[in-house]
């Protein structure tokens, strides 16, 4: 049950989002949050909407996959929804017992839904079309200039890179330590909530232990391999920009203004 | 002077009880000398306790002696100049495969020792198809480790380490976590590298089967060389390896037991061919 849960998951395609450099990607997702914000009005999220769509279709990444990625914020979603609705002062729309909605409340809880999906929709698009190693190596070498204030920019990156390598290491150990204490008579399901998160503690344990013990271990080979930071580092995929990036960055600024003029300057006109 | 070189190296552990007195002192490895030349396919062996990986983590500069020296291709591993050299020099693979690989894709592995070398790009993929190649793992180098059987990745650590092009490849207990056919694929690897590619392996094990090939055989137990020799002068000196609780493989015991009630045989016989052969059963 355990093993059902995904991190970071990644779309196998053969793209060409798929093989844009991960820092075009990542400038280009963060432009998108930008553009998101920008907007005042409804007919800013058509040109978002299109744009968005021709990036699906580009990556090849089914329709499906994305919007089951929804399904974990669908909550949030329903509760933004509420809270705009009920807690919008304007003119009345319905109102019944102590609730009042009002139209201007409608139009803000639509407005926010739809930037909440279009959020998720368009940041998850990336993590579909990049792998683990390749998001963390963009992040480093975009962070690169924070090394000036002595950001452990490639700590970082390294210790993400290895936290994702084991993921699934520990999620087997995890069935493993389960399975034995439930061998030994331990019941992980039963009782209410406080009674099941203490029945967690012989889970939690040795689940550590032998955590801290893999970390001593990899630590150790990655000494004996020479590790020694990330000065005097070579790469074996290094990351380099090509033509298909510059033609990226030109669509996603073409995009930006074309988001500005619809989503703000169409508004006072 | 050989590859690696030990003059009366001793380790001493220090054991403190829960308010960090010290409750007593522990010599894991006690004033041990011992010379591996270039080539040696060498095998350390002793039962749980007795040192051998404690010696192991010597030879790659992990651990430092409490008294004597220890010498990797001529450099004292203490000298502190010398420590990157040194554990280029001499590769280690350890004995899990989950926690000693770093990359998540096979090659990505392979190539994290050379990285760390600053190796430029493009040699860094020739060494790594080559050292794959070497264990036989080329065509799985897309693949992600955690797909691997145990034997397999422990293949792609030897790979790792060959692609950082050592002097010597030590082998703590490489394979004590595998199974016996993942333990075969290895071993058949190792003695492969030491064969063809003329690597000096220092294999250390407790399994007497892995160290049939060897040609140098350092028994250690509770920190002393015991015993020291070739695989054929060791195995037949059964009852002391039996002293030491260490398993004979079951040709040998059985070659010593039919030769103890009389009948005719060589000493140390290592494997099953060469017993039929001695008894003239072979076909």
């Amino acid at each position: 049950m355990i093993r059902d849960i995904t991190l970071g998951q990644y779309y196998q395609a053969e793209s060409p989002i798929h093989h844009l450099d991960p820092r075009t990607k990542l400038i280009s997702t963060m432009l998108y949050i930008v553009s998101l914000f920008l907007m005042k009005n409804f007919i800013g999220y058509i040109v978002v909407l299109v744009f968005l769509g021709t990036v699906i279709k580009i990556s090849q990444v089914p329709l499906k996959f994305i919007l089951k990625g929804m399904k974990a914020i669908f909550m949030l979603l329903l509760i933004t929804v509420f809270f705009n609705l009920v807690l919008t002062p304007g003119d009345t729309a319905i109102s019944f017992w102590i609730i009042n909605i009002t139209w201007q409340g409608i139009r803000t809880a639509a407005f926010m839904a739809a930037r909440l999906a279009l959020l998720i929709v368009g940041t998850s698009l990336m993590t579909l079309t990049t792998t683990p190693n390749n998001l963390t190596d963009g992040l480093e070498s975009l962070l690169g200039p924070l090394k000036k204030i002595k950001v452990p920019v490639h700590e970082i990156s390294m210790m993400m890179s290895i936290a994702l390598r084991f993921i699934p290491i520990l999620l087997e150990e995890t069935d493993k330590i389960m399975k034995a204490q439930i061998a030994r008579g331990a019941d992980f399901e039963s009782g209410n909530l406080i009674k099941k998160i203490k029945s967690l503690v012989p889970l939690l344990v040795p689940l550590f232990i032998s955590a801290f013990r893999r970390a001593n271990d990899l630590a150790m080979a990655m000494e004996a391999r020479c590790y020694r930071g990330g000065e005097h580092r070579t790469k074996m995929k290094p990351l380099a920009y090509h033509k298909q990036d510059v033609y990226a960055l030109i669509l996603v600024v073409v995009y930006m203004i074309a988001c500005a003029v619809v989503g703000r300057i169409l508004v006072l006109v | 002077m050989g590859i690696i070189k030990t003059d009366k190296l001793t380790f001493e552990y220090i054991r403190r009880d829960e308010e960090g007195n010290v409750e007593g002192i522990t010599k894991a490895v006690d004033e041990v000398s011992l010379d591996i030349k270039p080539g040696d396919f060498a095998a350390i062996l002793g039962s749980n306790g007795s040192g051998k990986s404690t010696l192991a983590k010597h030879m790659n500069a992990i651990l430092y002696p409490t008294e004597g020296t220890i010498w990797v291709d001529g450099q004292d591993t203490t000298d502190e100049e010398y420590l990157w050299d040194i554990r280029q020099k001499a590769g280690m693979v350890f004995q899990n495969p989950d926690n000693q690989i770093i990359g998540q894709i096979v090659e990505e592995d392979v190539g994290f020792g050379p990285e760390n070398m600053g190796i430029p790009t493009k040699e860094i993929w020739d060494r790594v198809e080559e050292s794959l190649k070497a264990v036989g793992m080329y065509e799985f180098r897309k693949h992600s480790p955690n797909k691997l059987s145990g034997g397999q990745k422990q293949r792609v650590s030897i790979a790792g380490v060959i692609a950082m092009h050592p002097k010597c490849i030590i082998l703590d207990e490489p394979t004590a976590m595998l199974d016996p056919s993942g333990r075969k694929e290895v071993i058949r690897a190792v003695r492969a590298l030491n064969d063809v590619e003329g690597v000096t392996v220092i294999l250390i094990t407790h399994y007497m089967e892995e160290i049939i090939h060897a040609n140098k055989v350092f028994v250690m137990d509770k920190g002393h060389v015991a015993m020291e020799g070739t695989p054929r002068e060791i195995f037949s000196r059964v009852e002391e390896l039996k002293a030491l609780r260490l398993d004979v493989p079951q040709v040998t015991l059985l070659a010593y037991e039919l030769k103890k009630a009389g009948v005719e045989l060589p000493d140390g016989i290592l494997t099953t061919e060469e017993l039929l052969g001695a008894l003239n059963l072979s076909k």
